[in-house]
């Protein structure tokens, strides 16, 4: 054994990794840039300083107060939850599955909250269960059964060993659900509209009852993400070398993939199958400030839910009154600014 | 505390048997390494004293068997450094190297200033304090396999298991490779379990030598017992001469037939 003294002495070792402080500053600003210009963007001019008296509870034009606290709060709030989420859970899936270009839907939860969706408003619309719209909930309820039956599909055929079995399951699962999918919305040509756009999708909401109903799952999902970020980086060594290390692949796999599936079925549910998100996000984390999970969860958090709060005001501001879908905005702004920061940057190091 | 006894273990993979009745012993601070043709089990083995392998028989660390042993608790005691170890790319070092600090941890937990001191304590010994910011994948071939040294290391397992430390070094970074576990097994008493093929090497560092043919042991003895030209002949389908160094073992060396 190593003979260290216990001498108490400030430890001072380059190369640890530890998120930048500088990164973290710029994280928090960019977060509070986006929530300033998505809380003041829309058809009624609303000033800033009036916005700040209403968040301190002052009074206010009751007109203005009742857009920003029905409106554009609730919005606001929802985009930053589904977009911290959406690209935390993309770096927990690229991390657990060592797959650069895995991302949350990549267990088939996209095809299964479309098709939960795209049954409950073909066959049951307008229906709500204890006071609760039915579409986000089968959405849910699809999403998750996707995952599960991938993951249980993946664990027979290829016994866990492998994540190459696994992501083949999650492709079948996917394809599977999709062809289901199709079929009903084709068959059912009424609702193909609602249909089309609830996938591309949309964060429209009046009041506070989708940030209320993702707000447990996005919270609990992305503390157990955080808590892994360790484990996380160790996952990135060879099955052999984890497994020599005391750390369990497969509870570590299990465990994150069971919570990013919980919180990206919640926020799939309120927002529809953003694109993108889950994937650009954490590598543009990833080539700016390090690869560390101890740099990418937490900052892919703020970043994520910055993003989606600005491409959601473009997408309710550029045809206004009409909305764009906003997963649109993700994937047109999202990708050539992707492509930017990883020609400005070694390629090599994704 | 950290001697190996190994009881007819038996390893197959889909059927397919590759360590047959295999027994050993190790002492507490000896070097045994495992020599034989490819595909003889070798790496097998060592897999099975790390617990990564399902195996019949028995693998016991300290009189206790391997799989009694909790995930972390086994980390304790035996680190294992692979043939072609994993370095991701962009990883520091030191990042690399605290991952060694894994088995000390719980599940969540964070390391503390002293598995940082470790760190950095045990990239100075080696001689890499220098190298603790640099990417992995910035490495030459001779420093990434003393990083991955360092990796174990710190890990402070008594037992060591390595598979072809060698494999892709220069006959002087060999040397000094096996010279640096050498030297580590005697200043910590470390027990080091080895596969390798270079057989002189092999013969000049290890204190036993146990020879492995398609999943049995044939013979386990010191170097001057199982380096034979007969043994290697037969075993290895090789033409060699084996020369008596002064003082320095044997050296096994190929004939043009």
């Amino acid at each position: 054994m190593l003979g260290v003294g216990v001498r108490v002495r400030q430890v001072a070792v380059s190369g640890l990794p530890s998120l930048p402080w500088i990164w973290a500053a710029a994280g928090v600003a960019a977060l509070v840039v986006s929530c300033a210009i998505g809380v003041l963007a829309g058809p009624v001019h609303i000033a800033p300083a009036s916005v700040v008296v209403a968040l301190f509870g002052g009074a206010v034009d009751p007109g203005q107060a009742n857009i920003l606290w029905s409106l554009r709060f609730p919005r606001v709030v929802l985009g930053l939850l589904v977009g911290g989420m959406l690209a935390v859970a993309g770096a927990a899936y690229q991390g657990v599955f060592r797959n650069p270009l895995a991302d949350p839907y990549l267990l088939g939860a996209a095809a299964g909250a479309n098709l939960g969706a795209t049954l409950a408003i073909a066959w049951v619309p307008g229906t709500t269960l204890v006071g609760v719209n039915v579409v986000p909930l089968a959405a849910f309820a699809g999403a998750g059964a996707a995952v599960a039956g991938a993951y249980a599909l993946g664990r027979t055929v290829a016994g866990l060993r492998s994540t190459t079995g696994l992501i083949l399951a999650g492709v079948a699962v996917a394809a599977f659900f999709n062809s289901i999918q199709i079929y009903v919305q084709q068959s059912q040509t009424s609702s193909i509209r609602q249909v089309y756009s609830w996938i591309l999708g949309r964060l429209s909401t009046a009041g506070w009852d989708g940030v209320l109903l993702v707000l447990p799952y996005v919270l609990l999902s992305a503390a157990v993400i955080l808590l892994h970020r360790r484990l996380l980086d160790a996952l990135s060594l060879g099955d052999d070398e984890v497994s020599n290390l005391g750390i369990s692949v497969r509870r570590v796999r299990l465990i994150v993939v069971v919570a990013a599936t919980l919180g990206t079925a919640a926020v799939v549910a309120v927002g529809g199958t953003i694109a993108f998100v889950g994937l650009i996000i954490p590598h543009t984390v990833r080539l700016l400030a390090g690869r560390s999970y101890r740099v990418v969860v937490p900052l892919s958090l703020l970043f994520g839910g910055g993003f989606l709060v600005l491409a959601d005001t473009a997408a309710r501001t550029m045809l206004a009154p009409a909305e764009l879908p906003i997963g649109v905005i993700t994937a047109f702004v999202g990708a050539p600014f992707f492509i930017a920061v990883m020609r400005s940057r070694r390629v090599a190091a994704l | 505390m950290s001697s190996i006894s190994i009881n007819r273990l038996c390893i197959a993979y889909e059927g397919t048997t590759v360590v047959d009745s295999f027994d050993v012993e190790v002492a507490e601070g000896q070097w045994l390494s495992l020599i034989g043709p490819n595909g003889a089990g070798k790496t097998s083995v060592l897999r099975a004293i790390a617990n990564l392998v399902s195996f019949r028989g028995e693998v016991c660390i300290g009189g206790q068997a391997v799989t009694e042993f909790g995930p972390r608790q086994l980390a304790r005691r035996v680190a294992m450094l692979a043939q072609e170890p994993d370095m991701p790319a962009g990883m520091t070092v030191a990042h690399y190297v605290l991952l060694g600090r894994s088995p000390h941890l719980g599940y969540l937990g964070r390391e503390s200033d002293r598995d940082r001191r470790i760190v950095a304590e045990t990239l100075d010994r080696l001689g890499l304090g220098a190298l603790a910011d640099r990417p992995l994948d910035h490495l030459s071939g001779g420093e990434r396999q003393r990083v991955a040294i360092v990796r174990a290391l710190a890990q402070q397992a008594p037992i060591l298991l390595i598979d072809e430390p060698t494999s892709s070094l220069d006959i002087g970074r060999q040397q000094s490779v096996l010279e640096l576990i050498d030297r580590l097994r005697s200043e910590q008493r470390l027990t080091v379990v080895s596969a390798m093929h270079d057989l002189t090497l092999a013969g000049q560092y290890a204190d036993r030598l146990a020879l492995m043919v398609q999943g049995h042991v044939v013979a386990v003895g010191t170097p001057a017992e199982i380096l034979t030209e007969p043994a290697i002949a037969k075993h290895y389908q090789a033409e060699v001469r084996v020369v008596e160094l002064n003082g320095s073992g044997r050296a096994v060396v190929p004939v043009r037939r």
